[in-house]
């Protein structure tokens, strides 16, 4: 196990590096010389030079190259283009109400589609089924931009039910005031997903001839669903839910900006709509470490849960 | 598909004629497929500029509303010029009784006219030049239309143009983006699959470089460099979304290289490359159909968000992003039938081809019988 972990450890390497690369030649080369955003209106000669010596512009590719190397080794990106913050402080500020917001919703998602998932495929192959599939199939068709317009205009701006937008400091009244619009609206987004995918995964454990025998041994019906079944079942619900939880980072991006919450995925945004590459890479790195460290973390929680599993 | 079936039937079926019989025969699915075609179509057609090539001109009044809903929207007043003179007249009359010991330059332009003779008059000259001129840079005059069969937008274009220009637009993304990510896809994972070991190692590196970035972040990331338009999005969207295909396509090269059939023809001399994708592709092409909706279907919903955010087509192209990006002002202001008409067109491609790709994975699935 332990030796498991280090060599997935070291093999993060090259893949970090392979990411840094890719970030090096979208900015670098793909980009364009980013002086001239820099500069904006009042171009000189002058200036141009002196903001390509800042960020080194005027050194070799690989000399370049090395600098982001060291950024990222010490996670240590520099300040943004556009506040001149320090990114990592930008960041941090910006992880909380991310963490916040996505979190709640995958909590409230996941637990009220494992639920409805579990109902509905006891029931399957009836007319309560087959709507439900049907309803998720047109739900899933809308985009999930619809749902964020609509709902902001009808439940907060038309009924008031909800601020419109808003966040404020105290994590209470986040949860009382704030948060709840957007969690309904990403819940409403993300269940009808969610829901047809944990369905097919009650329905496959379901046919296992196990579910028979705890039959024919007189198990009632709520235990084969909550202790054989269920158990069965979340195998593929937990990977799914471990592969997701990099997200958590990411933030949703849309519900962030439309309700104006000071998240990454609103940063994200703002990042690259005024071309701030500093806090566009410090991103991208940040999450592809926390995706790596998440999946060696799903393979490990897989081997706990599912002892047939082998770790190579 | 043991012989003995094969010795039952006349003739053997291939799976593509299996999958037909059994699409055309699953109801749901065979519907799909038309709507699905007939969206097709439309795209086509709007890429070469059939359908929905008007959808630029200002053919009615700012928010006409739908002929059908037109008392649904907020009754809206369009002043005319009467309007605003009598306003302006009325302001005028309410103005000089409270400001009679104005300044001279204060109370001047109320008058209406600039008050300086033509000898003064710098402009003079050139403004009976203009107007000289005007007859020939007058406009007709188009009798703008009070309601259009879906309304029209704040410009007074018609939603109508407009959704079947965009739809052109976002289906032709899907289209064109999911087959160059399927290609790149079968390309790199073929070979990797194929040839294994130093090949396989570059190629799994690639794959697990573009995997540790989310896919929206990777988009952003890649729009943030380039340019605006249909073409960029295109490309970013084949760059980004291989990696399913990729992992899916080394699989089953991995696997299908080491059977007989392939092991036949490189007993006969055909080459790599040959035996890659002379041999083993029309083995799994069925896959790669079933991949292709659905990552159509992904990308379609991801070039909507990504044309709403501003990063996606141009602002001179038209998409079903860039007019739900219209929608949250005209909402707050009541008019809701563009948002309606986009949210309908889109749910209708989507069901139909999310249904279909449920249907062909069925009736291609060689395990069925």
């Amino acid at each position: 196990m332990f030796a498991y972990v280090v060599r997935r450890i070291f093999q993060m390497i090259p893949t970090m590096f392979g990411v840094m690369l890719l970030l090096f030649i979208l900015f670098n080369w793909v980009g364009g010389d980013p002086s001239y955003i820099l500069a904006g209106k009042s171009l000189s000669d002058q200036m141009l030079a002196n903001i390509r010596t800042q960020l080194g512009l005027d050194k070799s590719q690989l000399e370049q190259f090395l600098i982001f190397v060291r950024q990222v080794i010490t996670l240590d990106f520099g300040t943004s283009w556009s506040t001149q913050q320090p990114v990592s402080s930008i960041l941090a500020a910006r992880v909380g109400p991310s963490v916040t917001l996505t979190g709640s919703i995958m909590f409230v998602s996941t637990t009220l589609s494992v639920l409805m998932a579990s109902a509905v495929a006891y029931v399957r192959g009836s007319l309560t089924d087959r709507m439900v599939t049907l309803i998720c199939t047109t739900a899933m068709s809308v985009s999930a931009l619809v749902y964020i317009i609509a709902g902001q205009y009808w439940l907060a701006h038309k009924f008031g039910w909800f601020p419109v937008i808003g966040w404020s400091d105290s994590l209470a009244t986040n949860f009382v005031t704030y948060l709840p619009l957007p969690v309904l609206l990403g819940v409403i987004v993300s269940l009808a997903p969610d829901l047809r995918f944990y369905r097919s995964c009650f329905v496959e454990e379901m046919n296992h001839d196990y579910v028979r025998t705890a039959r024919a041994k007189g198990l009632s019906e709520p235990k084969i669903m909550l202790k054989h079944v269920m158990r069965n079942a979340l195998i593929p619900v937990v990977t799914s839910i471990m592969m997701s939880l990099p997200y958590l980072l990411v933030g949703a991006l849309l519900l962030e900006t439309f309700f104006s919450i000071p998240g990454m995925g609103r940063e994200v945004i703002m990042a690259v709509d005024k071309s701030d590459f500093p806090v566009i890479k410090a991103v991208t790195i940040y999450v592809a470490l926390a995706t790596m460290v998440f999946n060696l973390l799903a393979d490990v929680v897989y081997k706990f849960i599912d002892p047939r599993v082998q770790l190579k | 598909m043991t012989s003995e079936t094969n010795l039952n039937d006349k003739k053997s079926r291939s799976l593509w004629a299996l999958g037909w019989k059994r699409l055309r025969r699953d109801h749901i699915g065979f519907a799909s497929l038309w709507v699905v075609g007939a969206f097709i179509l439309l795209a086509l057609a709007g890429a070469v500029g059939v359908i929905g090539s008007g959808w630029r001109d200002e053919v009615a009044k700012p928010y006409a509303p739908p002929t059908l809903f037109r008392n649904l929207g907020p009754k809206h007043v369009e002043l005319t010029a009467e309007n605003i003179d009598a306003a302006n007249q009325a302001a005028q009359q309410a103005a000089q009784p409270a400001a009679p010991t104005g300044q001279e330059g204060a109370a001047a332009p109320t008058t209406g006219e600039t008050g300086l003779s033509a000898e003064e008059d710098p402009l003079a000259a050139d403004m009976a030049e203009a107007q000289k001129n005007t007859g020939q840079y007058q406009e007709a005059q188009v009798v703008k239309a009070e309601t259009l069969p879906m309304g029209a937008d704040l410009r007074g274009r018609d939603v109508l143009q407009k959704v079947l220009k965009g739809t052109s637009t976002s289906l032709l993304v899907g289209l064109v983006g999911s087959l160059a990510a399927i290609f790149l896809g079968t390309l790199m994972g073929g070979f990797g699959g194929y040839f294994g070991r130093k090949v396989d190692d570059l190629l799994m590196w690639f794959y697990s470089v573009f995997t540790s970035v989310p896919d929206m972040l990777l988009l952003l990331a890649f729009s943030a460099v380039m340019r605006r338009g249909i073409s960029t999005v295109i490309l970013v969207m084949a760059l980004t979304s291989w990696t399913g295909t990729f992992r899916l396509m080394r699989a089953e090269f991995m696997k299908h290289k080491t059977r007989e059939y392939v092991k036949a023809a490189d007993a006969i001399g055909a080459s790599h490359v040959r035996r890659m994708f002379i041999h083993i592709l029309p083995n799994v092409t069925y896959l790669l159909l079933v991949q292709f909706s659905i990552l159509t279907v992904a990308l379609i919903k991801y070039e909507v968000i990504l044309s709403f955010l501003g990063f996606g087509v141009s602002v001179t192209q038209i998409s079903w992003g860039s007019m739900l990006a219209e929608a949250p002002a005209e909402l707050l202001q009541g008019y809701w039938w563009q948002m309606v008409c986009v949210t309908v067109f889109m749910s209708i491609l989507v069901t139909a081809f999310s249904m279909l790709t449920d249907s062909l994975r069925d009736a291609l699935d060689p395990k069925v019988k």
